[in-house]
């Protein structure tokens, strides 16, 4: 097999697979990863193939699951875990921020921790509460922790490669509407920079931002905007931190527009991050001030409400038509 | 006051004799009077060789040399603890958590270790750095504001210091499913105290062993006081009766006696590395000290309580039972009184020759692999530093 047309669940599934061929130190462990394969079916198979003593059903405790996660990584293993859903992730919260984010510089160097967490995030799926949040800006604030969310079957497979062969901890935010979008891997491909932004579509009259989910949604948008016209340029971000912003700064220096995108609540989010670097780098190139378009400052709402919520094609047209404006 | 002269001061008062020993209390038994497995006695007397037949006969042949290590551990720990107090008093520390009367527990347990075993401590484990060979003026780094801790784990299998309470347990399960999965000869100790034992995360070690029967001990120094809360506050039930409830045996330990921890500790490892997975061993015993030096205990609890303690000291009942068997002499104490002094003037003279870290050190170490962000704000800081350079300069 090198390449292969399969849904992103499938391709990150795959990528476990290879990395548990490849590596006896890789682990899988979550809630439901093993006999049932994940709520999502991410895992599906692993524990057949490679046994309980490496496709791990751990108790219902997810500080439990990432402090012994921790543990197993000083003893020389490279877990990947599995937090059910994005909004389950804070009893680990703590796990993750004061002890896995911060091991490496405490020990000077002397310890490394490379854990992946992985987390279904985003909504779009009709879901209930604490099962659609974007709290991956909660993530990235965090020194010592790498953010990363693919868009797409390839990203989805080889990032994760990445991000288990990295020595750092990794936030695997898997955008969970898009599990079942199809797109080709080529698995015997050599893979770019794993905290690399990329062009998905070119452009000249405005910079259209966003990751995980929203790609799809900004892409859509600039096809919209074609037809009026309207040149649009996509860049699919893929990691939270570090964020490349060097590729933004090309981006806007060539269109002079920024307009960001993400389901998570603008407030405080990746996009204020990227609005405030991209003006103390591009200042003399921009034409408009950097939109951000997003999640309210309000708790996820009733799934009868979230297409209200979610930044869709028209919301994300209007920010390009405010910005086009100025 | 220096530690021999502590040591060798008469209790104020003595308990009745030998306690009944057994391991099983019943919940709501008093805290004043708990039962506990106990070897040698606050007179300095050695019992429970019938009651204790089964953690006895893991001291059973030890040798008056290896008790008169115990007994040199625990004054050097106590000398080198009154050390770190005297400088943080000086202004050489920022702080320090003392561990000032829980010598026995942590020397009795730290001493039951193997060199493949793994430690994980609170901070206040001095004892039981001590016993696992790692450099006591390492430990004062973090205390002096230098790093936050830095020691090589694996140099020592001891592994860093940790702060917030009852983290460490879940890594020490971890690291025990790991030992297990390697099918390693090893077992794991994880320290917490009487406050930690509220934690979820010691609830989630606890279930997270008991379910994948991981080699780990949990070693709970009970020390009565959590800062200004005591055990009432924690629970209803003896702590090690918790066990129980996880499907896994619990053992309450005098835990200023340090025959007793020695022993009890060895049995709880051993069981773990034969494949009986975990056990919890709370080591009854009492913070004589401040919860660290910032704390101020007059608030919240009455002198009488630590002069009851004090009829308890870990060391004078071992120093009462040398002597009384005649397994060290006058030349010995002397010896090591010499001995302890040098230790406190070697501590001293390297904490103040310690130097403070390199400015650039705040970036150091954040990422295995790297980080874009880190990267440029160290050059932001290194051009900002320069603009000062640049000023003297001219």
């Amino acid at each position: 097999m090198a390449v292969e047309k399969m849904a992103l669940a499938k391709a990150i599934n795959e990528s476990l697979r290879t990395a548990l061929e490849t590596d006896p130190k890789v682990l899988i462990m979550g809630e439901d990863v093993g006999k049932l394969g994940g709520v999502f079916r991410v895992t599906d198979g692993l524990q057949k193939d490679f046994g309980e003593d490496r496709v791990i059903d751990t108790p219902l405790a997810e500080s439990g699951i990432v402090g012994t996660a921790i543990g197993l990584a000083l003893r020389g293993y490279r877990p990947v875990v599995e937090i059910q859903f994005d909004g389950f992730v804070f009893p680990a919260y703590d796990q993750i921020v004061t002890q896995l984010a911060k091991m490496h510089a405490r020990s000077l160097g002397k310890v490394k921790l490379p854990v992946v967490i992985r987390i279904p995030y985003g909504g779009g799926i009709g879901a209930v509460e604490h099962h659609s949040e974007s709290p991956e800006a909660l993530f990235a604030h965090v020194a010592g922790l790498k953010v990363i969310s693919p868009s797409n079957s390839s990203d989805a497979y080889w990032m994760m490669q990445q991000a288990i062969q990295s020595d750092d901890p990794v936030i695997f935010f898997e955008p969970k509407r898009r599990y079942w979008d199809k797109g080709e891997v080529d698995t015997e491909a050599i893979p770019g920079q794993l905290h690399k932004a990329r062009v998905v579509r070119p452009g000249s009259d405005l910079t259209l931002v966003a990751y995980g989910p929203m790609v799809k949604v900004c892409v859509e948008a600039a096809a919209a905007a074609q037809e009026e016209g309207k040149s649009l340029e996509v860049l699919d971000l893929r990691s939270m931190s570090p964020i490349d912003f060097d590729s933004v700064q090309t981006s806007v220096e060539k269109t002079g527009r920024l307009v960001v995108v993400h389901e998570a609540p603008v407030f405080l989010g990746t996009g204020a991050e990227i609005a405030a670097r991209i003006t103390e780098r591009c200042f003399y190139h921009l034409e408009a001030p950097v939109l951000r378009v997003g999640g309210y400052h309000a708790p996820y709402p009733p799934a009868r409400l979230e297409e209200e919520y979610l930044p869709g094609l028209d919301r994300v047209l209007d920010a390009v038509d405010r910005s086009l404006a100025y | 006051m220096t530690v021999e002269s502590t040591a060798a001061r008469k209790p104020r008062k003595r308990s009745t004799g030998a306690r009944k020993a057994s391991p099983k209390a019943s919940p709501g038994a008093p805290q004043s009077e708990p039962e506990l497995v106990q070897l040698l006695t606050p007179e300095g007397k050695r019992v429970g060789h019938a009651e204790n037949a089964v953690y006895d006969e893991y001291v059973a042949g030890i040798t008056p040399e290896e008790l008169r290590g115990l007994y040199r551990d625990m004054v050097l720990t106590r000398r080198f603890d009154a050390e770190a107090t005297s400088l943080q008093r000086q202004g050489e520390l920022g702080l320090w958590a003392s561990l000032l009367g829980q010598e026995a527990a942590q020397i009795g347990s730290g001493r039951a270790t193997r060199p493949d075993d793994y430690v994980f401590p609170t901070y206040r484990e001095h004892g039981v750095a001590w016993c696992r060979g790692v450099d006591p003026t390492n430990l004062l780094g973090m205390f002096r504001g230098v790093n936050h801790g830095g020691w090589d784990p694996n140099s020592n299998n001891f592994h860093l210091y940790t702060i917030v309470i009852g983290s460490q347990t879940l890594h020490a399960t971890g690291y025990a499913m790991g030992l297990a999965k390697d099918g390693a000869d090893a077992a794991v100790i994880a320290y917490f105290g009487d406050g930690a034992s509220s934690q979820g995360d010691v609830a989630e070690s606890f279930t997270f062993s008991a379910v994948y029967n991981a080699p780990v001990v949990f070693f709970c120094q009970n020390n009565q006081w959590a800062i200004s809360e005591p055990t009432e506050k924690q629970t209803r039930v003896p702590l090690y009766q918790r066990a129980q409830g996880y499907g896994f045996p619990g053992v309450r330990v005098d835990g200023n006696d340090v025959l007793a921890c020695l022993a009890v500790t060895r049995w709880a490892l051993e069981r773990a590395r034969r494949g009986e997975g975990p056990t919890l061993v709370e080591a009854f015993t009492y913070r004589m000290g401040a919860h660290t030096t910032s704390d101020d205990p007059t608030r919240y609890r009455l002198d009488d309580e630590r002069l009851a303690w004090e009829a308890k000291d870990p060391i004078l009942r071992l120093r009462t039972y040398l002597e009384s068997e005649n397994h060290a002499d006058e030349g010995f104490f002397a010896e090591l009184e010499a001995e302890s002094e040098a230790l406190g003037k070697r501590v001293r003279e390297r904490v103040r020759a310690m130097p403070d870290p390199d400015h650039f050190a705040i970036f150091e170490n954040v990422y295995a692999d790297g980080h874009a962000l880190v990267d440029e704000e160290r050059a932001q800081f290194a051009a900002y530093q320069a603009s000062f350079a640049d000023g003297e300069g001219a």
